[in-house]
């Protein structure tokens, strides 16, 4: 099928503005929109510029908007885009080149709400694992799955307004440890999070859970924390 | 000129670059380059599990662990090498526990554990419990949870770095030069230790399980500056690939009851692995699979076949094979726990092939997986670069681009996520430890000029050549004539093609002139680096006359250990390829003929 691929371009180093360049191709319903990215790339222009690795969703190197939504050009294939298909860089990150955005904002971010497992206890005597219910590792199942793609937070209209706002995919992670049985600093990651900076600002708008190609429930894991902080308590 | 000063530099942030820079970072002062966020590192692609001989399900031993290994090498992996690694498995394990890593559990909350190809139990012959498992992405949360442990530790990192040289001088390490993504400047890393844990090469080939970032770049690094590759011809393809798109499909789902079947409706793999039917090693379920398809018994007379773990085909074949859970009560599954168990898996099945494996098979074809060879080192991570094992003092490799040999001419699944682990750890103990009681080598008059050099002639070339349409032929090239399986005929010719290839590569035109982000010149290098790989992968190949794990020759489809009992070295001198071999290291098991 012919398809029709209008991508935003900007190169620092030569254009005073954005623009738009468009691309007529021809395509498998089952290809991903990586592979035409790939292609223009390969065969058309070799100045675009994204970036990509794993190409099956699991790295996150590709987030970008795909017709208006925050998707994975890797996981988003033609079958589900149709034969206009628009490719744009996150929103809220500034634009280095073409599709590729300044990460480190969104990093920085992740870095605040103490992403690591903390557990100053005696390990057990035996020195084997400490151990941990099936019910309990259940508990933040669902929040481990996070590939950092920033799908979640360039897509929440607090994170647009408030630069200083964590963001859903820094929240992910600290519901990731505060659930975890193991953890020893859910207080203290709580005590982050209730800064004006972290949950309050988010609004339930769910943008973050529609955009998530892992498909985590992040407003659910939002709303656990939210209550957390209200009751203290960790159910 | 950007020069920086580090005690040991760490080259890739995958999971034996972060274990590496973890370890080295308590005692030096140490930085990690890493071409990609470290998250985004292929070891997060890693999805059945580590192994290691918890015993936390049913009985098992490291001493099995080891026998297994070695066997599935074809014999060909330093056993010395293997039993270090085995033994140091189950406490590495519980020390990636205590970092925080959510490994599935037991009723006892202990780790969960479940079976894998070529694991077994020694004494009965049937598969064991030994892959150590968080769902089916046990890769992402090791890597999660090693870069987290990094941050909470204050690793150094330079993200989106590119090394593109190694500075040897007076006979050491003296560092590293990288490109800036970001700027598309230069840097030095002068270095008392440099680790590379660069990863894979299977870029190389059509059909790949590997990312695009995994362009072999440490070992196209080191081959420039006069150090060897080990075994490059053995490389694994994985018997079960999604269909065309060579994306992964857990061996992990035949651990949890699949089967494979042919166009006839047939369950194919007892004819070849009585013993372990479908969880044989992964060398001899490729080559069943291209068996299949050779006898036209390929699904529709096509070239693939179906993976099938519908619940009731897993519990079919379960009674009839009389397994059983560690309770000693008859396995069965249903769809709930299949997706409980897999739920990537079914995913990836879904998004790209409109399948769901709970009801429907999964077309799948083997997929090139993973290097056994790569940069020759001991089982301290030290990199030796001759037949008698020469030390080359303050270089280390760890991972997938390293050649400890604990893989042999086949890597046992489980086994690669093992392998980082330990030897990440101990390149990074060794190295701080170095660094500890060495000196800065002093940096050549123009540390970068090699690497400038070498983009330098990518934007003077003068030439109408495609860097895609090159990748493109060589891919193609590499899996009809350098696949599952191989003559003297095929190999010559792919030795041939990448010749060309190499010479096109030399007149590619470049449309990009930037600094900021310039990936089309990072492709084209990159690709220059598969290139050099692929001859030396091929030469190695052609040289090797024998069947052994990995290599399969049609010509020679025996096993010879009279003559091939030895570790393949491969330098690229002058432009070509020389070969030279070293021993085996055998201590406890002597080769016998393997059977599954």
């Amino acid at each position: 099928m012919k398809v029709t691929l209008k991508i935003f371009r900007f190169d620092p180093e030569v254009d005073k503005k954005w623009h738009y360049e468009t691309y007529v191709l021809d395509a498998e319903p089952t290809d991903r929109v990586l592979d035409l990215l790939e292609y223009v790339k390969g065969k058309i222009d070799g100045t675009l510029s994204f970036r990509r690795s794993c190409a099956h969703g699991i790295c996150g190197s590709d987030a970008m908007r795909i017709n208006g939504f925050n998707r994975l050009a890797c996981k988003t294939l033609i079958r589900d885009t149709g034969a206009k298909i628009t490719v744009e860089p996150l929103l809220g990150l500034r634009v280095i080149k073409d599709l590729i955005v300044d990460m480190e904002p969104f990093f920085d971010n992740y870095k605040k709400i103490l992403p690591f497992f903390i557990n100053e206890s005696p390990l057990p005597a035996d020195g084997k694992e400490r151990l941990q219910s099936p019910a309990q590792r259940e508990r933040f199942d669902d929040t481990t799955k996070c590939i950092l793609c920033a799908c979640c937070t360039t897509s929440c209209p607090s994170f647009w307004g408030n630069d200083d706002y964590f963001g859903p995919a820094a929240l992910v992670n600290a519901h990731r440890f505060i659930f975890d049985s193991r953890d020893e600093a859910a207080a203290e990651r709580l005590h982050i999070l209730s800064e004006t900076s972290g949950v309050t600002r988010c609004h339930t708008t769910f943008n973050c859970t529609i955009a998530c190609p892992r498909e985590i429930q992040i407003t659910k894991a939002i709303g656990e924390l939210k209550l957390a902080m209200v009751t203290g308590k960790l159910d | 000129m950007n020069i920086h000063q580090f005690e040991v530099v760490v080259v890739g942030a995958g999971g034996a670059g972060l274990m590496a820079g973890l370890y080295a970072s308590r005692t030096a002062k140490t930085a990690v380059i890493s071409k990609l966020y470290p998250t985004r590192s292929h070891t997060g692609a890693a999805q059945g599990g580590i192994g290691a001989a918890l015993g936390n399900l049913e009985e098992d031993r490291p001493e099995w662990h080891t026998y297994d290994t070695v066997k599935g090498s074809d014999y060909l992996g330093d056993q010395d090498a293997i039993e270090f690694m085995c033994n140091e498995a189950p406490q590495i394990v519980y020390e990636l526990e205590h970092m925080g890593l959510p490994f599935d559990r037991t009723p006892e909350g202990k780790i969960s554990q479940r079976p894998f190809g070529g694991h077994t139990n020694n004494v009965t012959g049937k598969p064991v419990r030994r892959a150590c498992h968080a769902a089916d992405r046990t890769g992402h949360m090791i890597l999660q949870t090693l870069y987290q442990q990094c941050i909470k530790n204050n690793v150094t990192f330079f993200d989106e770095f590119q090394a593109l040289d190694v500075l040897i001088e007076n006979g050491k390490a003296a560092g590293v030069v990288a490109l800036e993504l970001a700027t598309g400047e230069l840097h030095t890393f002068h270095a008392k230790a440099v680790i590379f844990a660069t990863g894979g090469h299977g870029r190389i080939w059509e059909i790949t399980s590997n990312a695009y970032a995994l362009t072999g770049d440490g070992i196209a690094l080191a081959l420039r500056r006069g150090i060897p590759a080990e075994d490059m011809e053995f490389f694994q393809f994985h018997p079960t690939g999604i269909y065309k798109l060579g994306i992964l499909i857990t061996e992990g789902v035949r651990g949890e009851g699949g089967v494979l079947i042919n166009g006839k409706g047939e369950r194919f793999m007892p004819n070849y692995a009585p013993k372990v039917k479908d969880l044989a090693s992964r060398d001899v379920v490729s080559r069943a699979i291209y068996m299949e398809i050779r006898e036209g018994r390929g699904i529709n007379g096509s070239n693939y076949v179906y993976l099938d773990v519908r619940p009731e085909t897993v519990n079919k074949f379960a009674a009839l094979d009389g397994r059983t859970n560690p309770d000693g009560t008859p396995y069965t599954t249903t769809g709930e726990q299949i997706l409980k168990k897999l739920p990537d898996i079914i995913d990836f099945c879904r998004t790209y092939l409109g399948v769901d494996p709970v009801t429907q098979p999964m077309p799948i074809q083997p997929t090139a997986h993973y290097a056994m060879g790569g940069i020759p080192t001991n089982m301290y991570g030290e990199v030796v670069v001759d037949e008698k094992n020469t030390v080359l003092p303050g270089l280390y490799a760890a991972g997938e681009c390293a050649c400890v040999s604990v893989h042999g001419a086949n890597r046992l699944g489980t086994n690669s996520l093992l392998d980082i682990v330990v030897f990440g750890k101990h390149a990074g103990l060794r190295a701080a430890e170095y660094a500890k009681g060495a000196d800065f080598t002093p940096l050549p008059a123009d540390p970068q000029g090699f690497a400038r050099q070498q983009l330098e002639s990518f934007r003077s070339a003068q030439g109408q050549e495609n860097v895609f349409q090159i990748s493109q032929e060589m891919k193609k090239e590499m899996f009809d004539n350098m696949g599952v399986f191989r003559t003297a005929e095929t190999m010559t010719h792919a030795l041939n093609k990448i010749h060309e290839l190499q010479e096109r590569a030399k007149h590619v035109k470049l449309s990009d002139t930037g600094k900021i982000f310039n990936t089309e010149l990072l492709n084209a290098w990159e690709l220059t680096n598969l290139l050099d790989l692929a001859e030396v992968t091929t030469a190695s190949a052609l040289a090797r006359q024998e069947s052994r794990g990995g290599h399969a020759r049609e010509d020679f489809p025996k096993r010879d250990d009279a003559n091939w009992l030895k570790h393949t070295l491969a330098w690229k001198k002058d432009g070509k390829v020389e070969l030279g071999y070293k021993p085996v290291a055998i201590t406890k098991y002597q080769p016998k003929e393997r059977t599954y």
